[in-house]
C-alpha cells in the first residue's frame, strides 16, 4: 500500500507510423534487420543543406490518432526544431511539434472487468525517430556506434493527462490504446522490438493534496515492465516521504532483472531545447474535407466492437473482448458468423476461441495467419450442428484443416468421419460395448447411471468419433433397462 | 540587452562548442547586437494580427509515401567522424 499518498501518473508513448517510407524524404522507414546505414540520404543522415518534405501518409496516420482518440484537431499545425547534441541526432535537432500539435485535449475509454475508465489525452504530435546508438568495446576504447537507418521514421508522441491512478489502470490503458493503433493500422504494437515505447511520469500527491518531484521512468518495454516499475517507485516514494525524505526530481530506467527502477545518467543540459518553429516545412492546413474523409475510413474501435458482439450475436462479454483483441480475428468471426447464419454466433465463438486459438498459439501464428478461410469454417460446423459429424470427429477436421487448408467435406469424405446413425451398425457397435464391460453394465444396474457416460465414450472411441452419441446413449440405455 | 556570459556559456555547452577568451569577448557583443535587435522588434504592436512563423504564404507541401533509393552506405559515411564497418563511430556515450 502508499499510505497516505495518491500515485499522480502521465503517459508519454511513442508509436512508428506504419508508412513505407519516412517522415520527411524517401528512404525506406522499414529498417528492422538491414545493414547499417543502408537507409540513409541526405535528409535523414542530416547533411547540410538538405530540405525535408512532409510524408501526406504519416499527416493522416496521426489525424487518424487523433480523431480516434476524441482530439480537437487544429485548422493548422507546423513543425518545430527540438534542439539538443547527441549522435543519434545527426542534425543537432529533431524535427518535432512544440505549440501546435496535430491534436489536443482528447480521451481514451478503456475496461478494467466492469468498469469504463477514460484518461484524458494531452496532445498527439508527430515527430521523426533518432538514429540507433550501441555501447561497445573497439580496441579497448569506449565507443559508441552509430546507425541511422531509424533516423527520420515517422513518429507518433501521444501523451496523457496526469491522473490519479493504480498500476494496473495504467497497463491496461496501454493495453487498449496499443489496441486502438493496431486496429487503426496505425502502429505494429510491438512494445519488445520498440516499434512502440511507454515512458511514465510518477509522482505521489500526500494527504494535504500537496504535490512532489515527479520522476520518469523510460523506456519500458512490456506491459509488465510498466506495472511493475509503478509498483515500485509508489513503493519508493511512498517510503521516501513517510520517511521525511523528499523524492528526488530525475529520469529511471527499469531493470528487468533486479526488479526495480535504477537511476538513469542523463545528458546534462538535454531539458533546455530551444524550440522554434521549423524554418525548412511551411504549417500545414488541415481541411475538414481530409478529416471527413479520414472518419469515414475509421474502423469501429475495440470496445464498441465488443459491445456489439454481445448485443447483436449474443456473445458472452468473455468472448466477445476476447474476439475483438486484435481485428483480424474480430474480422475472421464476423466474416465465418456471416457465412452460415444457420450456425448460431456463440458455436462460432466456442470454435474460434477455444480450438482454433489453441491451433494458432502451438504454430505461433497471428490472427490475420488463420489458414482456414472462414466460410470453411462455417461449413465445418454446419456439418457439426447439423450432426453429419459428430463434435469429437469436427476437432480432428478442424486440425486436418488447419495443417491442409482443405475443405471440411473433402476430410469428412475421406476419412470416412460422417456419423453412423444407421441402426444396425449402431446395435452392433452397443452390443459389442456392453459385452466388453461386465463391471459398468453391473454398476448401472445397482443404480449408479452415471456409468453411462463412460459406455458411450468407450462407443465413440471404437467407432472413431462416428457414431452419433445421442443415439449410442439412447440404445444403450434401452439395453441396460 | 545584452546576454550574460553565464548565457553564452550555457549556450555553448548545449552546441558543443568551445569558446577561446578573445571569441567569447566576440560573441557576447554579436549575439546581444542580435538580441537587441529581436527586442526591437518585439516592441512593434502585433495586437490582433494573426502570428506566422513564415514569411513565405505557401502551406502544406507534402509528398505521397513513396519509396526513394537512399544513398549508397559510402556515400552516408563521408562525413563520419570514425566509423567502424559501417557504422558512425564517435565518442562513448550513456543513454
Ligand atoms: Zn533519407
Amino acid at each position: 500500500m502508499n499510505g497516505p499518498y495518491v500515485p499522480v501518473v502521465g503517459l508519454e508513448v511513442h508509436a512508428q507510423l506504419l508508412t513505407a517510407s519516412k517522415m520527411f524524404c524517401g528512404c525506406s522507414s522499414r529498417y528492422s534487420g538491414a545493414p547499417p546505414d543502408t537507409h540513409c540520404c541526405a535528409v535523414c543522415a542530416g547533411m547540410p543543406g538538405a530540405l525535408p518534405v512532409v510524408n501526406a501518409r504519416a499527416v493522416e496516420l496521426g489525424l487518424l490518432t487523433a480523431l480516434a482518440l476524441h482530439c480537437t484537431v487544429p485548422r493548422a499545425s507546423k513543425f518545430d526544431r527540438k534542439n539538443y547534441s547527441y549522435p543519434d541526432l545527426p542534425k543537432g535537432y529533431q524535427i518535432s511539434q512544440y505549440d501546435d500539435p496535430i491534436g489536443r485535449g482528447g480521451f481514451l475509454d478503456y475496461r478494467i472487468g466492469d468498469r469504463v475508465i477514460r484518461w484524458g489525452i494531452t496532445r498527439v504530435h508527430l515527430e521523426e525517430d533518432t538514429g540507433k546508438t550501441t555501447h561497445t568495446d573497439v580496441d579497448g576504447r569506449e565507443v559508441s556506434l552509430v546507425d541511422y537507418n531509424r533516423s527520420g521514421v515517422p513518429l507518433m508522441e501521444i501523451v496523457t493527462d496526469p491522473e490519479m491512478r493504480m498500476p494496473e489502470e495504467a497497463r491496461e490503458f496501454v493495453s487498449a490504446l496499443r489496441q486502438v493503433l493496431m486496429y487503426l493500422g496505425v502502429n505494429d504494437g510491438d512494445l519488445q522490438a520498440g516499434s512502440m515505447r511507454v515512458d511514465v511520469n510518477i509522482s505521489l500527491t500526500g494527504p494535504n493534496g500537496e504535490r512532489n518531484p515527479k520522476v520518469e521512468v523510460k523506456n519500458l518495454n512490456s506491459l509488465r515492465a510498466l506495472e511493475r516499475s509503478l509498483a515500485y517507485e509508489i513503493e519508493r516514494q511512498g517510503r521516501l516521504l513517510a520517511g521525511g525524505e523528499t523524492v528526488e526530481q530525475e529520469t529511471r530506467g527499469w531493470s528487468e532483472k533486479e526488479e526495480k527502477t535504477v537511476p538513469q545518467r542523463t545528458k546534462e543540459y538535454a531539458h533546455d531545447y530551444r524550440y522554434f518553429p521549423e524554418p525548412d516545412l511551411p504549417p500545414l492546413v488541415i481541411r475538414q474535407a481530409d478529416l471527413d474523409r479520414l472518419t469515414g475510413t475509421m474502423p469501429e474501435m475495440p470496445m464498441t466492437r465488443s459491445g456489439r458482439f454481445v448485443s447483436q450475436y449474443g456473445l458472452t462479454p468473455f468472448h466477445a473482448q476476447v474476439l475483438t483483441r486484435e481485428r483480424p480475428l474480430a474480422d475472421y468471426f464476423e466474416r465465418a458468423a456471416a457465412a452460415d447464419r444457420s450456425v448460431p454466433p456463440r458455436i462460432y465463438a466456442n470454435w474460434i476461441t477455444g480450438d482454433l486459438m489453441r491451433l494458432l498459439g502451438e504454430e505461433q501464428r497471428a490472427a490475420e495467419e488463420i489458414p482456414i478461410p472462414p466460410e470453411n469454417l462455417a461449413e465445418l460446423l454446419s456439418l457439426i450442428e447439423t450432426g453429419e459429424i459428430s463434435g469429437s470427429a469436427g476437432k480432428q477436421v478442424l486440425d486436418e484443416m488447419f495443417t491442409s487448408g482443405q475443405a471440411a467435406h473433402a476430410i469428412v469424405e475421406r476419412r470416412q468421419l460422417r456419423q453412423v446413425a444407421d441402426s444396425a451398425a449402431l446395435d452392433t457397435l452397443t452390443d459389442e460395448v456392453l459385452a466388453a464391460n461386465p463391471g459398468m453394465v453391473d454398476q448401472y444396474r445397482k443404480g449408479k447411471t452415471n456409468v453411462i457416460q463412460a459406455l458411450v465414450g468407450q462407443a465413440m472411441k471404437s467407432s472413431q468419433g462416428r457414431a452419433n452419441p445421442q443415439v449410442v446413449r439412447d440404445l444403450l440405455e434401452r439395453k441396460l433397462n | 540587452m545584452p546576454i550574460s556570459r553565464h548565457e553564452l556559456e550555457h549556450l555553448c555547452r548545449l552546441a558543443h562548442i568551445a569558446l577561446d577568451e578573445s571569441e567569447m569577448v566576440d560573441m557576447l557583443g554579436q549575439i546581444s547586437t542580435v538580441v537587441d535587435h529581436v527586442s526591437r522588434l518585439q516592441s512593434v504592436d502585433t495586437e490582433g494580427i494573426e502570428p506566422t512563423a513564415y514569411a513565405v504564404p505557401i502551406d502544406s507541401v507534402v509528398r505521397d509515401d513513396d519509396t526513394e533509393l537512399s544513398w549508397p552506405t559510402e556515400a552516408v559515411l563521408t562525413n563520419a567522424p570514425r566509423r567502424y564497418g559501417d557504422f558512425f563511430e564517435v565518442q562513448s556515450i550513456f543513454e
